[in-house]
């Protein structure tokens, strides 16, 4: 009686959970030869392209989860050697850094990717590599700012700015990575001030996105900004006419003034559980050549780190700049620094 | 009802059935603690320098915002709730039949959604305040809406309706007797809501409204699009920024404890008390209300519904539109089908799982107290149980598979991680809470005497369940696989970190686009999400009807 309504019960966990496994099993027809498994935190529309053409080219299978990068490295070293995953895709060099610290990428050498991608712009000991360029810099509204009064991030800390600015949230990684730079630069303390100039001179609460910046400069809500350039890419490929201007940092000058733009990338490294190191370097050693740079900065507007690559038609309107030279990992050994700092100055 | 009436001990099968019951309601609870377990032992190492800065900078203010929060939500959510119920089912105004229903569908719009699209309409470069600063004046339309007030709005607009639907079918089953006999004994319509109906609707009430509570309190997606700091900021920072989830393990907990003792406190309020209903299931009593009376209910509803469903899907439709019909490719359906396919089991599953627990806790042995834990999972951020549900099943894959996969001389994979098994078990951890409120309080409200007569009457066992039991909790049963179907749709962390290669869901198309601040490409599949949401509620109302 009783029991046969438990049992009912318990017999339909189980087929459900029979179903469950069964639909989970890969398909059978691995006769193909190898297959790649990605960690990524760059989107599936931002990778897939160039996975797809890799496979079109090599006949190497390629499979990826995405998500952020934390929970992807808690995956990651949670699994330790028996991770499945033979790469991982993530963006920002703090990220990077942080998966290199951790020990879950296995340092390579490759004279295809010294030669690809510039040495600022990887790990000393090859763990990682950058596969993109993301410029932060200076937006400002083109009906109420005059290009000649922008110069360089510390400007914005002056008084003139006051209630003028609008900043994305110090939660973002990007920021923390520029505030890192800034760092590095200008000494800590000084660095501090910059920081805590920027909060008294916000004219709102800080955004959630770099494209509520954007947004909020339009409708005249503030009259400069600080974002990543491909957001604004985008917002005028879909309207020309936005009265937002991009204004390149740090260009004039000697250093620290004249350090140029603060470059971050988005970037790959193999995994040291990797069972397929070979395959893994030629996906890697693929993604820094011409196909898929054209593809990684035109899918998103970004810069390719290869200078064999033009960037996207769209950005080339905003002419070539002067990146700051500081080594992707200082953003990652920093970016801890980097939080405290902006909390200490009420930096949201 | 007591266990005996339940179960004739007498028997040995029966007594075989209870000991299966209570095997796999142990199980359940112990796949519950596991993550939990991980996060609590993070305290086994010291993280003073984190702890140190963030109480020097920003743990005060953190606590004080969700304090408020949670306070301002609780009051919300309890206000809508309980009036809408109790005007639509005991009161009679214009429209009363359609918002009988309709006003269940904000349930199927994610908090996240809503938030992105309230910026969207109200923030200062929206349609609304532009309108206004070129139109009306300046002055008008200069207003940063990122404020407490709203964050609080957006969240009751989406969460109220865990209130109503629990509230309302606790006013439905009343019986008409009871409110009449509080008539006759000289009542007004308030005296009876206040005396006799809100009291007998209590425990349903307060598990909607807790329901409502744990979800904003765990809740990290939404606030982060207003940029309103909670205690699950310390905890994301913590992790993605310090990059240390140890310490953001030990934060999680502190949100765990907090959530348990409330769970205890209300259990203990209960206490004893029986909450059963009355002969008549059918509600045939109204109040009579005057015109003006009944025209400010339907306003009321009106302007619910409008600012909780309309306008978000009309908006989510404009910016579908604009976005184009490119989106609508196979892909995208393959999403959809994820995403129905995934939460349609997770709620059969997690339903099953709910009524053997709850049969469980009716059986006042030895072990009847713990069944409790396995509403825990509900109460950690959806990311921080992900990560438990993660390494623990790591753990077992690395300690009991991989070894097992040596001896075989297979290569070795991990089996647990990244199958569909261990994904729908992180969903049934997280939303057991949601299944059993519901389940709970229907199986409550049988009257010992039914079964006792049932049995009088000569049936027995199986007929007793299926014709007795299954046909009074079925209300109750759909109303937990809505909510638990509707809240997997919705799932953010756990899919992402857990869901096999390829299984990607609606939501981790939202992910993937708002993570870019694409709003406006995320509206198809948010659209989606909220009309795949409707079928289970439509289900559950037309089944609720007859």
């Amino acid at each position: 009686m009783m029991f046969r309504v438990a049992a009912r019960l318990v017999a339909i966990l189980v087929v459900v959970g029979l179903a469950a496994c069964g639909r989970s099993t890969p398909p059978a027809d691995s006769a193909t030869g190898p297959e790649l498994v990605v960690y990524s935190s760059r989107i599936e529309q931002l990778i897939k392209p160039i996975f797809d053409d890799f496979t079109k080219e090599t006949g190497i299978r390629i499979r990826y989860v995405t998500d952020d990068a934390g929970p992807l490295l808690a995956r990651m070293r949670a699994e330790g050697e028996n991770s499945p995953a033979d790469m991982l895709i993530t963006v920002d060099a703090g990220n990077l850094w942080q998966a290199a610290e951790l020990g879950v990428l296995e340092p390579i050498e490759s004279a295809i990717l010294a030669r690809n991608v510039p040495p600022a712009l990887r790990d000393e000991q090859g763990r990682w590599f950058g596969v993109s360029i993301r410029a932060r810099t200076i937006v400002y509204a083109t009906d109420r700012v005059k290009p000649d009064e922008l110069s360089t991030y510390e400007d914005l800390a002056n008084p003139e700015w006051s209630g003028r600015l609008c900043l994305r949230t110090a939660k973002k990684v990007y920021n923390q990575s520029l505030v890192a730079s800034l760092i590095v630069a200008l000494g800590q303390e000084k660095a501090e001030q910059v920081v805590a100039g920027w909060v008294d001179n916000l004219a709102v609460a800080p955004f959630a996105s770099d494209n509520k910046v954007i947004e909020a400069i339009d409708a005249g809500q503030c009259d400069v900004g600080l974002v990543n350039t491909y957001y604004l890419a985008r917002m005028l490929a879909d309207n020309p006419d936005l009265p937002v201007g991009l204004f390149w940092a740090n260009q004039q000058g000697a250093a620290p003034a004249g350090r140029g733009v603060h470059v971050n990338i988005s970037g790959a490294g193999i995994t040291k559980a990797s069972k397929h190191k070979a395959e893994a370097l030629r996906l890697l050693e693929w993604m820094s050549g011409p196909t898929a740079q054209y593809d990684f900065a035109s899918l998103n507007q970004e810069y390719p780190v290869n200078d064999a690559t033009a960037p996207s038609e769209l950005i080339q309107q905003w002419g070539s700049f002067s990146a700051d030279t500081m080594p992707m990992s200082e953003a990652g050994r920093l970016q801890g620094e980097a939080i405290k700092m902006m909390d200490r100055a009420g930096y949201r | 009802m007591q266990a005996s009436v339940l179960v004739a001990a007498t028997s040995r099968r029966s007594a075989a059935a209870i000991w299966l019951l209570r095997a796999v309601g142990l199980l359940a609870v112990l796949c519950v603690l596991a993550p939990i377990l991980v996060v609590v032992f993070s305290w086994s190492s010291e993280q003073t320098d984190i702890w140190q800065h963030l109480i020097a900078t920003q743990l005060g203010g953190l606590l004080a915002n969700t304090l408020t929060l949670l306070v301002g939500v609780g009051i919300l959510v309890s206000l809508l709730g309980i009036a809408l119920a109790w005007f639509t089912v005991m009161c009679d105004f214009p429209g009363r039949g359609w918002f009988e229903w309709l006003l269940m569908l904000p349930m199927a719009v994610p908090a996240y959604v809503m938030a992105f699209v309230t910026l969207g309409v109200f923030d200062f470069g929206g349609p609304l305040q532009s309108f206004l600063r070129d139109h009306v004046g300046q002055a008008y339309g200069s207003i940063d809406v990122r404020s407490e007030p709203t964050v609080i709005v957006v969240f009751s607009l989406v969460l109220y309706p865990y209130v109503y639907m629990l509230a309302r079918s606790a006013f439905l089953s009343q019986s008409s007797d009871t409110i009449e006999a509080a008539r006759a004994l000289g009542c007004n319509a308030w005296q009876a809501f206040f005396r006799v109906a809100l009291p007998m609707a209590r425990p349903a009430i307060i598990a909607g409204v807790s329901l409502a509570l744990m979800e904003t309190l765990a809740d990290f997606g939404t606030v982060a699009i207003f940029n309103y700091d909670t205690f699950t900021t310390a905890i994301y920072k913590s992790w993605f920024g310090f990059f240390n989830l140890q310490a953001a393990a030990q934060l999680a907990s502190i949100l765990l404890l907090f959530v348990a003792l409330t769970l205890f406190a209300e259990r203990r309020s209960r206490g004893g008390r029986r909450f059963v209903q009355g002969a008549r299931l059918q509600h045939r009593f109204r109040f009579a209300v005057s015109p003006l009376t009944a025209w400010m209910m339907t306003l009321i509803c009106s302007v619910v519904l409008f600012m909780a469903f309309v306008l978000p899907v009309l908006q989510l439709i404009l910016w579908a539109l604009g976005a184009g019909a490119e989106q609508l490719n196979r892909r995208f359906f393959e999403l959809l089908a994820h995403s129905l396919w995934l939460a349609g089991i997770a709620a059969v599953v997690t339903v099953v799982l709910a009524l053997v627990l709850a049969f469980n806790r009716r059986q006042k042995g030895r072990f009847s107290s713990v069944y409790g834990a396995a509403h825990l999972g509900y109460a950690l951020p959806g990311s921080v149980l992900a990560v438990g549900i993660m390494l623990s099943f790591t753990y077992i894959d690395n300690q009991f598979f991989i070894p097992l996969q040596r001896v075989f001389g297979m290569a070795p994979t991990p089996i647990l991680v990244g199958s569909l098994l261990t994904l729908l078990a992180a969903y049934w951890i997280r939303f057991l809470a949601v299944a059993s409120g519901p389940v709970e309080s229907s199986l409550e409200r049988i009257r010992p005497s039914l079964p006792e007569a049932a049995r009088t009457l000569g049936a027995q066992g199986a007929t007793l369940v299926w014709r007795i039991y299954l046909p009074m909790l079925r209300p109750g049963l759909l109303t937990a696989a809505v909510l638990v179907f509707v809240d997997v749709m919705k799932e953010m962390p756990a899919t992402l970190l857990l869901r096999p290669y390829g299984w990607d869901t609606l939501a981790v198309r939202i992910y993937e686009m708002t993570a870019e601040g694409q709003w406006q490409l995320a509206a198809l599949p948010a659209l989606a999400l909220v009309a795949a949401g409707l079928i289970p509620v439509i289900i559950s109302i037309r089944q609720s009807r007859h």
